[in-house]
C-alpha cells in the first residue's frame, strides 16, 4: 500500500516537473503565437486583443499555473489555432494514436515472441546443426530489418501494396466513430510499418535469451530429469527468459504510443502526430503541451506496468522499492 | 500459470487473424478513379482555424469557407465586383453612404430566409457594434459609423470616413443572426452558399456537401460532396496517384511535373502576391537609393522564374498585382537586368566596399528558398556576398514582420482586393509596413488617393504610387508567384479568383 502511494506521488511530481521543463522551453523558442495566427493582414490592435484573450500578457509564472489550471479542469482550456477546447480536438485524435499502436504493440508480441523462441531454440542445438545456421542466417536478416526506419517503411508499402499491388487504398481512412473495423483495416499498412522494425527487435531479444537459457545447467538437469526438451522450454525456459524481454517491450511500447508521428503523417491517419505538427508549427502551446504530457504519461505508466510484470514473473523482484 | 499465458497467446493471436482478415476483405473495395464520384476530395496542406467566417484568421480557411458563406457582393474570377446577396448596390457621390438591396429569395442551409436582419447583425459583428466598446473582429469595418436596416428590404451603411474602395470588403461573409451562438466546431455557423458543412473534424477534415435550395441556379454546386482534407505534402502525392485526393492546389513545380507524369491535370494562375526582395530600410546598408537601384538590376528575374517555376509566373517591377485590374500598372520594363551597370552603380555608392548582407526567408516556402538560392547566384555576380538564414514561418512572422529584426527578406505578401491594403505597406504611418518604407512623397499621394472618390484621380494616383516605389528602387519586386493545381483529369471547371479562393461549386465532371 505504501509503496503503491509512494508510486503515485512520484508519477505526478515527475509529471510537473516535466511539463514546466517544456513549458519554460517553448517560450525560449522563437515564434509568436498570435501573430501566426493572425498572419500578415491583422491589425496591431487585432493582435493585442487577441494576446489579451490568451492571457499572454502575464508573466510566466502566472501563465504556467493557467495553464496547469485549465489542463487539469479542462475549463477554458482552449487552442488558439482551432477555437475549440483541447481535449475535444486532442483526445479523439488520441484514440487514433493509441489504437494504432496497441495494434502495433498485438503484432509485435504475437510475431515476434514465438519466433523468438522457436530461433532461440533452434540456435541453443549443437554446433553446426542446420538449426543453429538458420539461427545465424535469421540474425543477419533481423539486423537489416531493424535498421530500416517505419516511416521509409511506410512509403515503400503504400507504393507497393498500395499503389501497385492495390491491396489498400493510401490514405483513405475511415471514420473511427462510423466503422471501427472498418478503421482497424485501414490502419493495419501503418500498423505494420511500425511492427516490423520492433518485431526485428524483439525477435532478437527473445531469441538470444532464450538460447542463453537453454543451455543453462537447470535445463541439463531437467533433461536428466527425463523431460523434453519443448516441456522444459514452456515450463521452465520461458519464464525464466521473459525478463530482458519485458524490458524491451516496455522500451518499444514507450517509443511506439509516444512516437508514432510521422507513420501517422505518412498513411494520413489522423491521429496525435497530425495535430501535434500542426500546433508546433503553429505555436499552438495548449495542443503542444497536451502532447508533451501525454508522452510523460506514456513514458510512465509502461515503467510502471514493466515494474509490475517483473513482479508476476520474478516475485523476488518485488522485495525492496 | 502456463496455461494462462497460452490461452492468452492463443487469444491474441486469434485477434490478430480475425482483425487482419477484416483489413484484407475492406482493401477489396478498391476505387476506380476514372468513374464519376459523389465526393472529391482536396487536399489542402494547412488546418483549418474554425467555421466562423468572421473569427477565423487564415487566409487558408477563408478559402475553403467561401463554398459555405457569401456576402453581399461577389469577386469574380478576372477582378469584377458583382452583386450576391444583394441585388443591387449604390454608393452616394461622397463614398460615405453605401446601400443594398438584399435578394428576397435567398434560403440559410437551415431552410430559414436571408432577412435585412441578418445582414445587419453580420455587419455589426465584424465592425464591434453589437455592443457598446465592442472590438471589431475586421480592421476595414472599424470605418463603419451605422447600419441602418431601410424600407423596400434594403441596408445601409453609413461610414465614418469616405471610402470608394469600401465595396470589395463586403463579400465579408452575412451568417445567420446569432448564429454563432448555436454554432460548434463541428458545424460551424449557418450560410448561404451552395455547400453546406456536413461535418468538420478539427485539424483532420470538413465534409461539405450540395446545398439544394440555393438561390442562384447557375452557380449552383455540380458535384454532391466536397472533402477538404488536410494533408502532409508527401502523402498527399501519394493520395493523388491513389484516387484519394482529386484536387491538389498551391504545389511545387517538382510536384507538378510528378503528377503530370502520372496523368494529373495541372492548372496555373496567379498566387495573387508580390514575392520581392524586402529590404529593410531601417538597416543603413539599403539607405543609399544607388544600392538599391544596384540590387535590381543585377537580379535577373527571368531567370528566376525559370529556375523555380518552370518560366511559369508574372514578372512585376512594383508594389501590385494584376489582380487589382486598373489600379495595376505593369512597371516591370524599369530595369532590366544588366550586371555592369549594377557593378558601376554599387561601385559608386560604396568606393569599392563588399556589401554583405543575410536575408531571413521563411524556410518552409519553397518558391521563397529557391528564390533566395536564386538570388544569392546572380549578386556573386556583382560582387554582393549574401548569405541566407533560414527560419521558421512563425519565427519570419515575430522577427522579421513584426520586430523589423532583419536586413532583407524574400517573401510573398498577399492582401485583400483594395489596393490601399497593399499600399499602406509603404505608408509611413501605416501598419504592416514591413519594410519600414518613410518617403513623405508617398506618404500624401496615398493620403489624396484614399480619400478621394474620383474614380479616375484615385486611378491615377496608384499608378503614381507603384512607379515612384519602382523608381525609388523600395525592394527588388520580383513576381506575382505562378499558382500549380493538380486535378483529376475527368474534372473540369476549376477556376482561379484573384483573392483567396477555392471555388469547388463551379467544378464538374467533363
Amino acid at each position: 500500500m505504501k509503496s503503491v502511494i509512494k508510486k503515485i506521488i512520484t508519477f505526478t511530481i515527475t509529471l510537473l516537473l516535466v511539463s514546466m521543463v517544456a513549458f519554460l522551453m517553448f517560450q525560449v523558442i522563437p515564434g509568436d503565437s498570435v501573430l501566426t495566427k493572425a498572419g500578415m493582414n491583422a491589425t496591431p490592435e487585432r493582435i493585442e486583443e487577441l494576446r489579451e484573450a490568451y492571457g499572454l500578457n502575464e508573466n510566466i509564472v502566472v501563465r504556467y499555473f493557467n495553464w496547469l489550471k485549465g489542463f487539469v479542469t479542462g475549463n477554458g482550456y482552449k487552442s488558439y489555432t482551432y477555437n475549440m477546447d483541447v481535449w475535444d480536438l486532442v483526445i479523439p485524435n488520441l484514440k487514433a494514436t493509441i489504437l494504432l499502436a496497441g495494434y502495433s504493440l498485438i503484432i509485435i508480441l504475437a510475431v515476434s515472441i514465438p519466433l523468438g523462441t522457436v530461433l532461440g531454440y533452434m540456435s541453443g542445438k549443437k554446433k553446426k546443426s542446420v538449426s543453429r545456421k538458420i539461427g545465424s542466417l535469421f540474425d543477419v536478416v533481423n539486423q537489416g530489418i531493424m535498421a530500416v526506419p517505419s516511416f521509409f517503411l511506410g512509403i515503400m508499402i503504400s507504393i507497393v501494396f498500395g499503389l501497385m499491388l492495390k491491396w489498400f487504398i493510401p490514405g483513405q481512412i475511415v471514420s473511427l466513430e462510423d466503422d471501427f473495423l472498418g478503421f482497424i483495416g485501414a490502419i493495419t499498412p501503418a500498423a505494420v510499418a511500425v511492427a516490423v522494425p520492433k518485431i526485428a527487435m524483439l525477435t532478437k531479444f527473445t531469441k538470444s535469451s532464450i538460447t542463453e537459457n537453454i543451455r543453462a545447467d537447470y535445463v541439463r538437469t531437467a533433461r536428466s530429469k527425463g523431460m523434453t526438451l519443448t516441456s522444459i522450454l514452456f515450463k521452465h525456459v520461458l519464464k525464466n527468459a521473459l525478463i530482458p524481454v519485458i524490458t524491451v517491450t516496455g522500451v518499444i511500447s514507450t517509443e511506439i504510443f509516444a512516437g508514432s508521428i510521422v507513420v501517422e503523417q505518412v498513411f494520413g491517419i489522423p491521429g496525435l502526430g497530425k495535430v501535434l505538427i500542426n500546433s508546433i508549427s503553429s505555436r499552438d502551446y495548449p495542443v503542444v503541451m497536451a502532447a508533451v504530457v501525454y508522452s510523460a504519461i506514456v513514458v510512465l505508466t509502461v515503467n510502471l506496468i514493466v515494474d509490475i510484470a517483473y513482479r508476476i514473473v520474478d516475485p523476488r523482484m518485488g522485495g525492496k522499492s | 500459470m502456463n496455461n494462462n499465458i497460452k490461452r492468452i497467446g492463443t487469444l491474441v493471436l486469434t485477434g490478430v487473424m480475425i482483425i487482419s482478415a477484416a483489413a484484407m476483405v475492406g482493401g477489396c473495395n478498391k476505387q476506380d478513379n476514372n468513374k464519376e464520384k459523389d465526393t472529391i476530395v482536396v487536399g489542402i496542406q494547412q488546418a483549418l482555424d474554425g467555421l466562423d467566417p468572421h473569427t477565423v484568421e487564415s487566409a487558408g480557411t477563408r478559402e475553403v469557407l467561401y463554398n459555405v458563406f457569401e456576402g453581399l457582393i461577389k469577386v469574380e474570377s478576372d477582378g469584377t465586383i458583382s452583386a450576391a446577396l444583394a441585388s443591387e448596390y449604390s454608393i452616394n457621390d461622397e463614398g460615405t453612404v453605401y446601400t443594398f438591396v438584399i435578394r428576397e429569395n435567398v434560403k440559410f442551409h437551415d431552410g430559414s430566409v436571408l432577412t435585412t436582419e441578418d445582414v445587419k447583425y453580420s455587419i455589426e459583428r465584424n465592425a464591434g457594434l453589437l455592443s457598446e466598446g465592442g472590438e471589431a473582429l475586421d480592421d476595414a469595418f472599424t470605418n463603419i459609423e451605422s447600419v441602418n436596416i431601410k424600407e423596400g428590404n434594403k441596408v445601409e451603411l453609413v461610414l465614418k470616413t469616405a471610402d470608394s474602395e469600401f465595396i470589395s470588403y463586403l463579400n465579408e461573409p452575412v451568417i445567420k443572426k446569432d448564429g454563432e451562438k448555436n454554432a460548434n466546431e463541428k458545424k460551424g455557423p449557418v450560410g448561404t452558399g451552395p455547400y453546406k458543412v456536413i461535418e468538420n473534424v478539427a485539424g483532420d477534415r470538413l465534409e461539405l456537401t450540395k446545398f439544394d435550395d440555393y438561390w442562384n441556379p447557375e452557380k449552383a454546386a455540380n458535384i454532391k460532396n466536397v472533402t477538404f482534407k488536410v494533408v502532409t505534402a508527401s502523402s498527399a502525392m501519394l493520395g493523388m496517384k491513389a484516387g484519394t485526393i482529386d484536387i491538389f492546389p498551391y504545389i511545387t513545380e517538382d510536384q507538378a511535373n510528378e503528377l503530370e507524369a502520372a496523368g494529373f491535370e495541372i492548372l496555373d494562375g496567379n498566387t495573387n502576391l508580390v514575392q520581392a526582395l524586402y529590404l529593410n530600410h531601417n538597416c543603413d546598408k539599403f539607405k543609399d537609393v544607388s544600392v538599391r537601384k544596384a540590387l535590381n538590376y543585377a537580379i535577373d528575374k527571368q531567370e528566376i522564374l525559370d529556375m523555380v517555376a518552370g518560366g511559369k509566373g508574372t514578372i512585376l517591377g512594383s508594389a501590385l498585382f494584376e489582380g487589382f485590374g486598373k489600379y495595376y500598372k505593369d512597371c516591370a520594363g524599369i530595369y532590366q537586368y544588366d550586371a555592369d551597370k549594377a557593378k558601376t552603380l554599387l561601385e559608386d555608392a560604396l568606393g569599392g566596399e563588399k556589401l554583405t548582407f543575410t536575408v531571413r526567408v521563411p524556410a518552409n516556402y519553397e518558391v521563397h528558398m529557391n528564390t533566395a538560392l536564386v538570388i544569392q547566384n546572380q549578386l556573386k555576380e556583382i560582387g554582393v556576398d549574401m548569405k541566407i538564414d533560414a527560419i521558421d514561418w512563425s519565427t519570419w512572422l515575430e522577427e522579421v514582420y513584426a520586430g523589423n529584426n532583419y536586413e532583407a527578406t524574400v517573401v510573398g505578401i498577399d492582401a485583400k482586393l483594395a489596393p490601399k491594403d497593399m499600399m499602406r505597406r509603404y505608408y509611413s504611418k501605416g501598419s504592416g509596413n514591413l519594410t519600414a518604407y518613410n518617403n513623405p512623397e508617398f506618404d500624401k499621394l496615398y493620403e489624396e488617393a484614399v480619400a478621394t472618390t474620383d474614380e479616375a484621380k484615385k486611378q491615377e494616383l496608384y499608378h503614381k504610387m507603384q512607379d515612384l516605389l519602382a523608381e525609388e528602387a523600395a525592394s527588388v519586386f520580383i513576381q506575382d508567384n505562378v499558382q500549380l493545381v493538380a486535378i483529376n483529369k475527368k474534372l473540369t471547371g476549376y477556376t482561379f479568383y484573384p483573392i483567396y479562393v477555392q471555388d469547388m461549386a463551379c467544378v464538374k465532371w467533363k
